[in-house]
């Protein structure tokens, strides 16, 4: 497999050689503070860190070849962790009138929800970078697309699994001990060859799509255990499951009613998950110029113990502002409440917008809170925190 | 400084109002001509593919600029289908706008976020809002069809030099921005001239001005330039064309949500 995919990778670089290459991306600097003192040593209130991701892109062939390099870096003053980097991207994608291939390292999003996303398994979570969960790592994948008037069919081969990023002993948001090393089901660990398949399609007002998953889930469970000093350990383990999910998104006037379901087999509990609502949306607030976006999702889960499954029996509701100027200024508010354990809540502010062309800021804030021991908002309940990032595009 | 212009526009509707006096049914059915001829004049184009820059004043002399690539695809008896790439600024490079836009049923929109790798698709109620922070409304971006309005002939007027037939079309789909349109069609060729756009309060909102045409093909008319201006925030927003081609390899099948990914 390894073998064939540098094989690929010298042969569209062969190839990209006589084309143009661009250069783009993204550089900035973020500076987190956490409100509140930390709950466990050696952790800190104020990290500041640095990324770099630039992007090479060339096309051959009237453009039905290209090439996309992608690498990731960031530092983190404290978190040894966070201080990483990664592939995000390094894929040659092959276009043809009724199908299409991807080799290489690349991203996959499958879903419509907006405050989980059940269905989209292919990439593993970066989840040092971000408290929301959106960014991803790249995956090693054989991709295969085909396009019809009845939607596009999908085939994933996946060679190489990415384990999930998580903080390190000086790193904030992480429980009592930082997440070790990873412990796999499948002998193969890293090397399992994980498949997927996926049908998607706009039928009218409807956006449908149903997928299936062979192979080592993305989101790990937690085990505790002694290390051979009899000190306490924290250690992801690797499952091999089989997941089938569907989304499905209906327009309606100003309402986008949204449902991802998925049912999975493989770890401690087979279980199914849903998260479903609505998004409305309303131009021209009061005659200005302004957007306002009403989000509410509900989310479900059946298993009661796996730190990662935090939407169990939870509520969502947002506010989105689209101030709709020249920057593209948007901000999004956001509080998730556990309809089960009332002081189980979090809440979130998100908004961004550009300064010149090429500078542009975010300001995010998360909030945790949680009385029940049990929850995994408890060991985050003091890692309250905000974040400003400047970033420069080009 | 807003009070005046409104008093000004309102005063404009009413002396329009009592010059061409009230439509007759003979003028609606000479209205409703203009409008056929001004689409018939524009049919089997097929596809084009445009470089286009988009030009945004603030009212201040700030300014800030927006690089598009504009794919569209005719489609008859409907709306056309059009596919928007933004090549700047860079934040949003590689994002793209797909829209089948219809004459009366809701328009199908979606929005790729390349660094998502998401396609999104867009309430279809949004006609109103501001396309990407511009002056232009989703609804002035999409393409014209004779039955999304109904007609009125207001009379004759020149304007650039040219005589034109003015008419005032009022949207028959929902979730329009404006009341009505005021539309001057130049007698020659029937291009427009000139747009007026009235708000919910029936104000003068904006006024489009396409400029520099050029023919093409020998029967396609295309304004170079597109002058969009907000009377009553004073703010602008230009489109120039780059470059326009009308002999372009686009199929139907390329303006595909799930083709999205490709576009750049």
């Amino acid at each position: 497999m390894k073998r064939a995919f540098t094989v690929c990778g010298i042969l569209t670089l062969a190839n990209a050689s006589h084309a143009e290459v661009e250069l783009s991306g993204s550089a900035g600097f973020e500076q987190r503070y956490f409100l509140q003192d930390a709950l466990y040593n050696p952790q800190e209130r104020s990290y500041s860190s640095a990324f770099f991701m630039p992007e090479i892109y060339t096309q051959w062939n009237g453009g039905a070849d290209t090439l996309v390099v992608k690498p990731f870096y960031r530092i983190d003053e404290h978190d040894d962790e966070r201080t990483h980097g990664d592939i995000r991207e390094f894929q040659w994608a092959h276009y043809a009138d009724s199908w299409e291939t991807m080799v290489g390292i690349g991203k996959v999003f499958w879903g419509q929800t907006e405050s989980l996303h059940l269905v989209d398994i292919i990439n593993q979570t970066d989840s040092v970078e971000s408290v929301d969960g959106e960014v991803k790592l790249g995956q090693p994948m054989v991709n295969f697309n085909y396009l019809t008037d009845y939607g596009m069919f999908s085939v994933y081969a996946l060679p190489y699994f990415r384990e999930r990023t998580f903080q390190g002993e000086s790193g904030r948001l992480r429980p009592p001990v930082a997440i070790g090393d990873a412990l796999y089901e499948s002998d193969d660990e890293e090397r399992n060859i994980d498949l997927a398949i996926r049908w998607q399609s706009s039928i009218g007002d409807w956006e449908l799509g149903v997928s299936a998953f062979s192979g080592t889930t993305r989101e790990p469970e937690l085990v505790t255990r002694l290390d051979q000093d009899g000190i306490p350990e924290i250690l992801p383990f690797y499952a091999q499951i089989d997941q089938v999910g569907i989304d499905v998104l209906k327009v309606s006037g100003a309402w986008l009613f949204k449902l991802e379901s998925i049912y999975r087999s493989g770890q401690s509990e087979d279980f199914t998950a849903v998260v479903t609502g609505f998004e409305y949306t309303k131009q021209g607030l009061w005659g200005t110029r302004y957007g306002v976006g009403v989000l509410a999702e509900y989310q479900y889960d059946e298993r009661d113990d796996n730190f990662f499954a935090i939407g169990q029996n939870d509520l969502m509701t947002g506010l989105r502002i689209i101030v709709n100027d020249i920057a593209g200024t948007e901000v999004l508010f956001g509080f998730v409440q556990d309809l089960e354990e009332s002081s189980t809540y979090s809440g979130f502010v998100e908004a961004s917008s550009r300064l010149t062309a090429n500078w542009s800021w975010t300001f995010n804030g998360y909030f945790f809170s949680s009385d029940d021991i049990e929850d995994p908002f408890y060991f985050l309940r003091r890692d309250d925190h905000v974040q400003f990032s400047l970033e420069y595009y080009f | 400084m807003i009070s005046i212009h409104k008093a000004v526009s309102l005063l404009l509707i009413f002396l329009m109002g009592s010059t061409y006096g009230v439509a007759s049914e003979t003028d609606n059915t000479k209205a409703l001509t203009i409008a056929k001829e001004r689409k018939q004049r524009d049919t089997g184009w097929g596809t084009t593919e445009a470089t286009v820059t988009m030009v945004l004043l603030n009212g201040q002399g700030q300014e800030a600029q927006r690089e598009l690539n504009v794919k569209s695809l005719e489609v008859t008896d409907d709306g056309d289908k059009g596919l928007t790439v933004f090549n700047s600024p860079h934040d949003v490079k590689g994002t793209a706008f797909l829209s089948f836009s219809h004459a009366l049923e809701p328009d199908e929109q979606w929005i790729y976020l390349p660094a998502l790798k998401r396609v999104k698709r867009i309430s279809s109620r949004n006609k109103s809002g501001p396309f990407v922070g511009s002056e232009f409304a989703f609804e002035d971006m999409t393409s014209y069809e004779v039955e999304k309005f109904s007609y009125e002939y207001l009379g004759e007027e020149e304007v650039n030099g040219e005589m034109c037939f003015v008419l005032k079309q009022t949207p028959n789909y929902d979730y329009s921005g404006y009341t009505f349109q005021k539309v001057w069609i130049d007698k020659s060729h029937y291009r427009v001239q000139k747009i007026e756009f009235y708000d919910k309060k029936e104000a003068l909102l904006k006024v489009l001005m396409p400029k520099e045409y050029q023919l093409y093909k020998d029967k396609f008319w295309r304004p170079m330039r597109s002058e969009m201006q907000n009377v009553q925030t004073r703010k602008s927003t230009y489109l120039i064309t780059e470059d326009i081609n009308f002999d372009t390899d686009l199929l139907e099948s390329d303006f595909d949500k799930n083709r999205l990914k490709r576009a750049r």
